[in-house]
């Protein structure tokens, strides 16, 4: 069905590409703009951007969130910052550099021209919130403020306190408050999009589920934009939003999307560990704790004695051991692996066993109470919170937890998927991050996708589509819908002993331990294994109450998790596929002796996007490879030693 | 620990609601208020009753989706905090909690413990932006911003838009809200050129949602999760006042 | 706004009347001759109570009708209502205030119509022939019941003003982030400071501290 994946990466030089794109792409007359339904599915940073934007050329925009406001959007929760280019340190940053931190840092498995257009739009994003009235840090002077983060070695991050993803996401949902009062954009809050319809081949609507009253609705459009984020919560616990899913993505995939590289998942190295058994999704604790945090665990284990009874003859502090220049700071993936080497080991703390240490008692001596106070003030306080213990009295526990996921649906160098008229932006997609994102990239890569890519790029589609818009009583439309209406019946009408809940945990368990910080292809095939079992049971044995026609939230989960359920198995299939390690991918089996990620650029240097063949093992999924090209950058080896 | 719950069941907005008792058992002090309902609706899931419905998202208190009253009070007894941040420990083993709805007549209630507040977005609407379309800002650092003015911007602009201002206010009272999005739009060179427009709109914006009318008993603020100041409602205050006169005199 | 605008002039009226109330403590003669300068202030007199009766019903119409809104504004109420800063001064402005009325009736017609109290008829000129206001009062006020309405309504007065002094200054959005705070306090200083004022005459009265220039 598919032939090969062609990118569409404009030829040219690498930096010109983007200029050369824009000044020969085609355009959509003013006039004819407002004759264009645009359905965007997703209010975050990238869909609220692209709202906004594309209803202030004078497109018809119809916008879609689960969430019961768009600012409610999970892009809100994102703490640290946002990359650009600008260089007002003068510490020597650039665009280019800014490209090649980022596919370093996704260890070479992104597009150079993506990544390029990504860094080259940055600076534009940070000049477009200002002037939405985003406060970001300043100094004295009237500057905008930088810090450095996540190790990079230029201060490119530009930050709102702690709130960066909150003020950049109020900064978009306040442009599409201004585009709905305008009447350009629709919104359509506590909708969730259940299908994806194609009309002779080309996405051309929606069929939604109103979790108010339970309705099933069909929208057509004339071309469908997905913005819906990430996928974490298949493993149940993340730092995700309880709601966050991979329905919308995956039932564009079931309707011949390619989905790229879904095995490619970030863990955070800081989070609060898990404390029971009803924990229902994990917190993040800002990385820039490591700065002055010493993480250790006991030498021996089982040692269950207080972290103050236990001499410091007695600890490991096993990052500054294995890694003596960059010690506390090594990288997300290295320092979330080692975590987990030593809890394997025994030796983790907390009442799970699942936790390290991170003390600042050293920092507290050294630079005292106050300093420490006025640095993470904020966040002892909600570690307190959540924990009930008080940091500066004794270490902080820690963990880490999947926080990201770079996967997503395949899309072309106009964010086009295979389907034409599917457009991906923002963290559904699979485009700028390779194997491993860098910090302070995601909130950039929303906003540039929505504020300064897709808008350019939708017209080269749009252009030739003028009147193609079905009617919403097209067949395809019924059949999708009933399709739909069958499948929430089916839902509610197993009336089983289990609970959706008690599937997910199970599923994000599984994960979590065969598909998670580290995978071998043993685990990946067992958990191949069970998926399809767990997946059998739940059709069986779930428990669904209420009704369609109302408000039920255990519904909407169930739809959810059943996604998640089939969706694991790709994410597997693609983890044992990848038979090297990479980024966020570790594979056990390919490791340096240091026991380092060891690519294998001669055999897997490629995107691999899956295409849907049917349920399960019986079809499995066919893969196609995207080959990347590198005529820029030079493939090396991370070290961190 | 373990707790008696008396919890507000309403199946739509038509029907008639109560309060109802459900026994929350085996409750580590460690569990955050929301993961105990969570429990609870498991066993009543299993015993084939319907779940309490209730609202969140992130649950680390920045979205602003949760919205309960617990024991009176908008989110419960931790503050400054949402109600997803408040953790068993907080309460009595053996205490009986009261958990109704945010309560506010612009607030119609969805069923159970969910309430819809699209007011709050229709308040922002009427004028709680920057008109600044994508392309056309100016280099970001040719307007400097002294830091104080940014600092008293983002204090503003923190705010989540849960609502429980207007939920704890005794008039039901979203100046709170109206002031946090009001104000951080005023501290910012950005937001001049609409500032009197702005105001204006929004506080009319806002009593057509038949929100009531603040005097002044600072309840929002010791509820917000936010922090949010109501220092600023008074400069909310001025602003209207201010703009009143301007409007006045172009007319 | 009006509300709050008509209570900084309720507020300067009832300094200004404390002030003149308090009189009493300098004798007879003070408080007389303020009365009568008052009187004799004629039409100007009449402008001043006519500003005040307008202040007043303006300040009860809006107050009352703003009430009723906000009554309506949480159709359904909670079961359970827990207050974290929210004083119970703040809370009852309106009852407070309605009481205040009732106080005021009542005070109008026993010191300003004199109906309620038939000995004030019976009272002679003083000695440089004005009305003998002092000896009003202090007639008034020997009766403990007269006495204890008086200070109920002082004890209102003082309750609806502990809240009120603070509140015009944010409603008039004079208030900021630092002064708040000193405000309050303020306010409330100011309230029973008021109520100490009045409180101090009818309850002077009592102890019989204070006694009548006159003989009926
Ligand atoms: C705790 C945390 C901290 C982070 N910190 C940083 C950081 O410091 N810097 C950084 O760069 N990145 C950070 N990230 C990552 C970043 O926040 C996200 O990747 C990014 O915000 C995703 O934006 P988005 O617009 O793609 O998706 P989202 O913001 O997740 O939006 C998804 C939208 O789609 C809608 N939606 C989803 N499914 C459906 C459906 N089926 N039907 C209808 N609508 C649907 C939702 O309602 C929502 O509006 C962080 C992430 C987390 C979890
Ligand atoms: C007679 C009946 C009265 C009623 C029903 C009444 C009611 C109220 C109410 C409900 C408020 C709160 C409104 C708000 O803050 O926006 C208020 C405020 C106030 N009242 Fe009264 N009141 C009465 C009399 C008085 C009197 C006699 C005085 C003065 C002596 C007074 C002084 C004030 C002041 C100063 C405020 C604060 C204004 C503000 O915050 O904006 N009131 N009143
Ligand atoms: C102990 C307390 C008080 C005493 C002794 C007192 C005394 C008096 C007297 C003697 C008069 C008549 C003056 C005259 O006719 O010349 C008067 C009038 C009046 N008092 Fe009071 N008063 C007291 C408290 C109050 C309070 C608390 C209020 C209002 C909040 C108030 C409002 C008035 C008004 C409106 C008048 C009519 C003024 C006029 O005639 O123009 N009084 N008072
Ligand atoms: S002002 Fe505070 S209480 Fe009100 S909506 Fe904002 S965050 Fe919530
Ligand atoms: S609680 Fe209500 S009365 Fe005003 S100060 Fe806050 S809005
Ligand atoms: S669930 Fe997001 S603020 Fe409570």
């Amino acid at each position: 069905m598919i032939g090969s994946l062609d990118s569409r990466i404009p030829a040219g030089p690498l930096a010109d590409k983007w200029t050369n794109h824009k000044d020969h792409a085609r355009l959509v007359a003013p006039n004819n703009r407002r004759k264009f339904e645009i359905i965007v599915v997703g209010s975050g940073l990238a869909g609220g951007a692209a709202a906004a934007t594309l209803g202030e050329l004078g497109y018809n925009v119809k916008c879609f969130c689960y969430q019961d406001s768009p600012r409610r959007a999970h892009s809100i929760a994102a703490q640290g910052g946002i990359n650009a280019a600008k260089n007002y340190q003068n510490d020597g940053d650039s665009v280019f550099r800014l490209f090649y931190d980022t596919i370093k840092g996704g260890d070479f498995r992104a597009r150079e021209a993506n990544v390029y257009r990504l860094a080259e739009v940055s600076n534009l994003i940070i000049d477009q919130c200002v002037e939405q009235g985003v406060p970001f840090a300043r100094e004295y002077g009237g500057l905008l403020a930088n810090r450095s983060f996540g190790g990079a070695q230029v201060s490119r991050t530009f930050y709102a306190r702690g709130q960066t993803g909150q003020q950049l996401l109020l900064g978009a949902y306040q442009a599409l408050c201004r585009q709905i009062a305008a009447g350009t954009v629709e919104m359509f809050p506590q909708t969730e999009m259940l299908d994806l319809v194609l009309v002779e081949g080309h996405a051309k609507g929606i069929i939604t589920r109103n979790l108010v009253t339970g309705k099933i609705e069909a929208h057509s459009g004339d071309a469908v934009v997905l913005a819906t984020g990430g996928y974490g919560n298949v493993f149940y616990l993340s730092t995700n939003a309880r709601g966050c899913n991979v329905t919308a993505t995956y039932r564009a995939y079931k309707k011949g999307a390619l989905f790229a590289n879904p095995c490619y998942t970030q863990i955070h190295p800081t989070c609060i560990p898990v404390t029971g058994q009803n924990q229902s999704k994990l917190t993040l604790m800002s990385e820039s704790l490591r700065n002055d945090g010493r993480v250790w665990v006991p030498k021996k284990p089982g040692d269950k004695r207080a972290p103050a009874q236990i001499p410091e003859a007695d600890r490991d502090y096993y990052l500054e051991r294995k890694y003596p220049s960059f010690g506390n700071l090594a990288p997300r993936d290295i320092s979330s692996r080692s975590a987990k080497e030593v809890c394997d080991e025994g030796r983790g703390v907390g009442e799970s066993g699942r936790g390290v240490y991170l003390d600042f008692a050293d920092a507290i001596a050294r630079l005292g109470e106050t300093t420490i106070r006025e640095r993470y003030g904020n966040l002892f306080h909600i570690y307190e919170k959540i924990t009930g213990e008080n940091a500066y009295e004794r270490p902080m526990r820690i963990y880490p937890a999947v926080h990201y996921t770079m996967g997503g649906l395949w899309v072309d160098y106009n964010l086009m998927s295979n389907v034409p008229g599917l457009h991906v932006i923002g963290e559904a997609n699979f485009s700028d991050h390779g194997a491993n994102r860098l910090g302070a990239s995601a909130l950039m890569q929303g906003l540039a996708d929505g504020y300064f890519v897709l808008p350019y790029t939708l017209p080269a589609y749009l252009a030739g589509q003028i009147g193609k818009r079905p009617p919403t009583d097209h067949p395809e439309f019924s059949k999708a819908q009933s399709e739909v209406e069958a499948r929430t019946k089916k839902l509610l009408s197993i009336n089983g002993k289990r609970s959706v809940d008690s599937f997910h945990k199970e599923l994000g368990l599984l994960l979590w331990d065969k598909c998670g910080m580290a995978r071998n292809a043993a685990g990946l095939r067992e958990a191949l294994g069970r998926i399809p079992e767990l997946r059998e049971e739940f059709w069986s044995d779930v428990r669904v109450p209420g009704e369609d026609e109302e408000f039920n939230q255990s519904l909407e989960r169930a739809g959810r998790v059943a996604d998640f359920l089939e969706f694991a198995e790709l994410m597997c299939t693609d983890a044992l596929t990848r038979d090297e390690s990479c980024g966020g991918h570790f594979r056990e089996e390919h490791q340096t002796p240091d026991g380092e990620a060891l690519r294998d650029d001669e055999n897997f240097t490629d995107v691999f996007a899956w295409e849907y063949q049917g349920n399960g093992s019986a079809a499995a999924p066919k893969l196609h490879r995207e080959p990347l090209i590198f005529e820029t950058v030079q493939l090396t080896q991370r070290s961190y030693k | 620990m373990k707790f008696k719950l008396k919890v507000w069941r309403q199946k739509d907005p038509k029907t008639k609601g109560k309060l109802v008792q459900y026994e929350a058992s085996d409750v580590s002090p460690n569990t955050s208020f929301l993961e105990m309902l969570d429990a609870v609706n498991e066993r009543l899931i299993l015993k084939g009753e319907e779940p309490i419905a209730f609202d969140s998202d992130c649950r680390e208190g920045i979205c602003g989706t949760c919205s309960l009253t617990i024991n009176g009070e908008a989110h419960g007894p931790d503050h400054p905090g949402a109600a997803c941040e408040v953790y068993m420990r907080r309460f009595k083993d053996d205490a009986t909690i009261v958990v109704e709805p945010f309560r506010a007549k612009p607030f119609p209630l969805i069923k159970d413990l969910v309430v819809d507040r699209s007011a709050l977005d229709r308040i922002v609407q009427a004028g709680g932006f920057v008109a600044a379309r994508a392309g056309s800002a100016p280099e970001a650092n040719s307007t400097l911003i002294p830091k104080q003015n940014a600092d008293r911007a983002m204090e503003a602009a923190a705010c989540i838009g849960c609502g429980a201002c207007a939920a704890a206010c005794p008039n039901a009272s979203a100046m709170l809200f109206t002031a946090a999005k009001v104000s951080h739009l005023a501290f910012l060179p950005q937001g001049q050129p609409e500032r009197t427009r702005r105001v204006l709109k929004m506080v009319s914006a806002m009593d057509a949602e038949g929100f009531g009318n603040c005097t002044n008993t600072y309840e929002c603020e010791a509820v917000c999760p936010a922090d949010i100041s109501a220092s600023l409602i008074a400069k909310l205050n001025r602003e209207y006042a201010v703009a009143s006169l301007r409007r006045n005199a172009d007319e | 706004m009006i509300v709050a605008v008509t209570g900084v002039v309720l507020i300067a009226f009832v300094v200004g009347h404390l002030l003149g109330n308090l009189q009493i403590f300098l004798g007879p003669d003070w408080v007389n001759s303020y009365a009568e300068h008052l009187r004799e202030l004629g039409p100007l007199l009449w402008i001043i109570r006519a500003f005040l009766l307008v202040n007043v019903l303006v300040h009860i119409f809006f107050t009352i009708s703003l009430a009723i809104e906000n009554r309506r504004a949480r159709p359904v109420r909670y079961k359970k209502r827990d207050h974290v800063k929210a004083t119970f001064a703040s809370r009852s402005m309106a009852l407070s205030g309605l009481i205040l009325l009732a106080f005021i009736l009542y005070h109008l017609a026993h010191f300003t119509v004199r109906v309620t109290d038939p000995r004030f008829l019976l009272l002679k000129a003083d000695p440089l022939n004005r009305y003998d206001v002092y000896s009003m009062m202090v007639y008034g006020f020997q009766n403990p019941f007269v006495s204890g309405f008086y200070i109920v309504g002082m004890f209102l007065l003082a309750l609806h003003l502990s809240h009120g002094t603070s509140s015009f200054f944010q409603s008039l959005g004079l208030n900021d982030e630092k002064l708040a705070p000193r405000l309050v306090t303020a306010g409330r200083l100011f309230a029973w400071l008021i109520f100490v004022g009045y409180t101090s005459i009818p309850v002077a009265v009592l102890l019989h501290l204070v006694k009548p220039a006159q003989q009926l």
